[in-house]
């Protein structure tokens, strides 16, 4: 089994993974407009303005959808127990791909609803997942 | 269009899974490009514009091999499994403009003695639609190959829609039941009922392992030119009546999409049948990408042959099969000939307009549509017409 994939820590992607390794969850949101964005961009596909801030998130959403990754197609994860990706979009409105850490797949439900929590995967990097909230 | 260009010549070679078999890529893209220039009646040197498929070959080491000396015009369309129809169109617009004469379109793949489909995407961050942001946003949490993309997309189809397991296994099994009448398809020989579809093991749940395209070794090609010119050549020439690409938005990133099923397709379908001058209904026969079940009823859906929502019950009680409303995929698709980039069905799509389909021929067939997908749904579509 080769090292587990972790994100590149540069440019926008190391300024979102930042405020997640202080257990900060912040996505983009237009200075000009105010739309929220995730995944990082340089403009706002709304409006095109290239200012913005990162805004605390709620770390309240629902799960939108969700696979079984029965047989890993990477060779830094097993099969068994299998990956389980879930998309999620949080109250802002913004989705992201991540997983449930608390939730059999059997329990899943689109429209189940999650809130933040944080996986100190290494010293440097943490990864933003979620876990069931009443 | 101003002028229409014509599909003048196709060529394949043998689609296999054959451990005592190994092409190379450009062995297959070469093999396949002798046979539809041969097919044509043109010779080598005839050719002066070529379109090389992403990432599998050059213009540089085509040219050198086939003696094409004096090239014309040469581009390559970065859309993925979308990227032969699309040059369908590129060729068209090169074509039309005289810029180029006879343009040569070579695809394919080892992608089973070679780097296997199911290693490519992981492996290599910078062959991700996407890069970077999969890279980061993707693969750190587990979704890191294209069936894992996509049964994201069917499940939210399931369930907004109710499309069920078995719809999509009505498709998988549509596509073997073709292949069992195409002596070229890797899974002729062996049928396979909706009991078996349903019985294959979980691969990306919702998916199973019998919504997956197949890895085969094997190659395609096309040769287009003028409408003009096509009449003086061997055989019965294939008009291409209209051809568009398309890209959801945004395209380099699968989930923040407004609206979760728009794809390529969606855009581009109504601009190539208003080029044509014809509606989804006036097909014979639609020849769809299929790299997953899913993806085939999805592009029926957006491209105007049903309602969205609708898909499920289309492609239901042997409608796409031969024999039904719309065959789909007459020749077994990527699902059941072989995974030939989508190349396959262009070549299907003429075999069946020449009237050269065998016992597979969709009877007084004379328009079709074939579309290709990739890259996380970008989208690309021809009409195309008996001469």
């Amino acid at each position: 089994m080769s090292a587990r994939p972790l994100p590149q820590l540069t440019g926008l992607s190391a300024e979102f993974y930042g405020f997640c390794k202080r257990h900060e969850l912040r996505f983009q949101r237009c200075a000009a407009c105010a739309t929220w964005r995730h995944v990082p961009r340089e403009r706002c596909a709304a409006c095109g303005a290239a200012e913005f801030r990162w805004e605390p998130s709620s770390g309240r959403g629902r799960v939108y959808t969700w696979i079984v990754a029965n047989r890993s197609m990477h060779p830094a994860f097993a099969s068994d127990p299998p990956q389980v990706p879930v998309v999620v979009e949080m109250d802002e409105g913004v989705r992201l791909v991540t997983q449930v850490v608390d939730c059999p797949p059997e329990e899943l439900a689109i429209g189940l609803p999650v809130e933040v929590v944080y996986d100190d995967v290494t010293a440097d990097v943490t990864l933003p997942k979620f876990r069931r909230r009443a | 269009m101003t002028a229409q260009a014509c599909i003048v010549g196709i060529g394949e070679t043998r689609y296999a899974r054959d451990k005592s078999w190994s092409p190379t890529t450009l062995a297959l893209h070469l093999d396949a490009a002798v046979r539809a220039i041969e097919d044509a009646g043109l010779a080598m040197r005839d050719i002066d514009g070529l379109l090389p498929f992403p990432g599998l070959s050059s213009a540089e080491e085509i040219a050198a091999n086939l003696g094409i000396s004096e090239l014309r015009f040469t581009s390559t369309v970065h859309l993925g499994g979308a990227s032969p129809v699309a040059s369908l169109l590129h060729a068209s617009l090169a074509i039309g403009a005289g810029v180029a004469q006879h343009v040569l379109i070579p695809a394919g793949w080892a992608g089973y003695s070679g780097v296997r489909a199911r290693q490519t995407v992981s492996m290599e961050v910078q062959s991700l639609p996407g890069g970077g942001i999969a890279r980061d946003f993707y693969i750190p949490y587990g979704l890191t190959a294209p069936p894992q993309w996509y049964a994201l997309m069917a499940r939210r189809h399931m369930a907004e829609f109710g499309t069920t397991p078995e719809q999509l296994g009505a498709i998988a099994v549509a596509m073997r039941r073709h292949a069992q009448a195409n002596p070229n398809a890797v899974m002729r020989g062996r049928p396979m009922t909706l009991a078996d579809y349903l019985a294959s093991p979980m691969i990306a749940d919702p998916y199973r392992l019998l919504d997956c395209c197949l890895e085969t070794d094997g190659g395609a090609a096309l040769v287009v030119t003028s409408e003009e010119r096509a009449r003086d050549l061997a055989k019965r020439p294939v008009r291409i009546l209209g051809a568009a690409v398309g890209q959801p938005h945004p395209a380099d990133e699968i989930v923040s999409r407004k609206d979760w099923f728009q794809i390529g397709l969606t855009s581009a379908a109504p601009r190539a049948f208003g080029q044509a001058g014809v509606r989804p209904s006036d097909a014979d026969f639609a020849q769809i990408y299929d790299c997953f079940t899913f993806e085939v009823l999805q592009q029926i859906e957006e491209a105007g042959f049903c309602k969205r929502g609708e898909g499920g019950a289309f492609v239901a009680g042997g409608r796409i099969e031969l024999g039904g409303e719309l065959p789909i995929n007459t020749h077994g698709g990527l699902l059941s000939e072989a995974h030939v980039v989508g190349m396959n069905h262009v070549v299907e799509a003429v075999r069946q307009l020449r009237g050269e389909a065998g016992e597979r021929q969709v009877a007084g067939a004379e328009l079709g549509v074939v579309t290709g997908f990739g890259d996380f749904g970008d989208g690309s579509i021809a009409v195309l017409g008996r001469a």
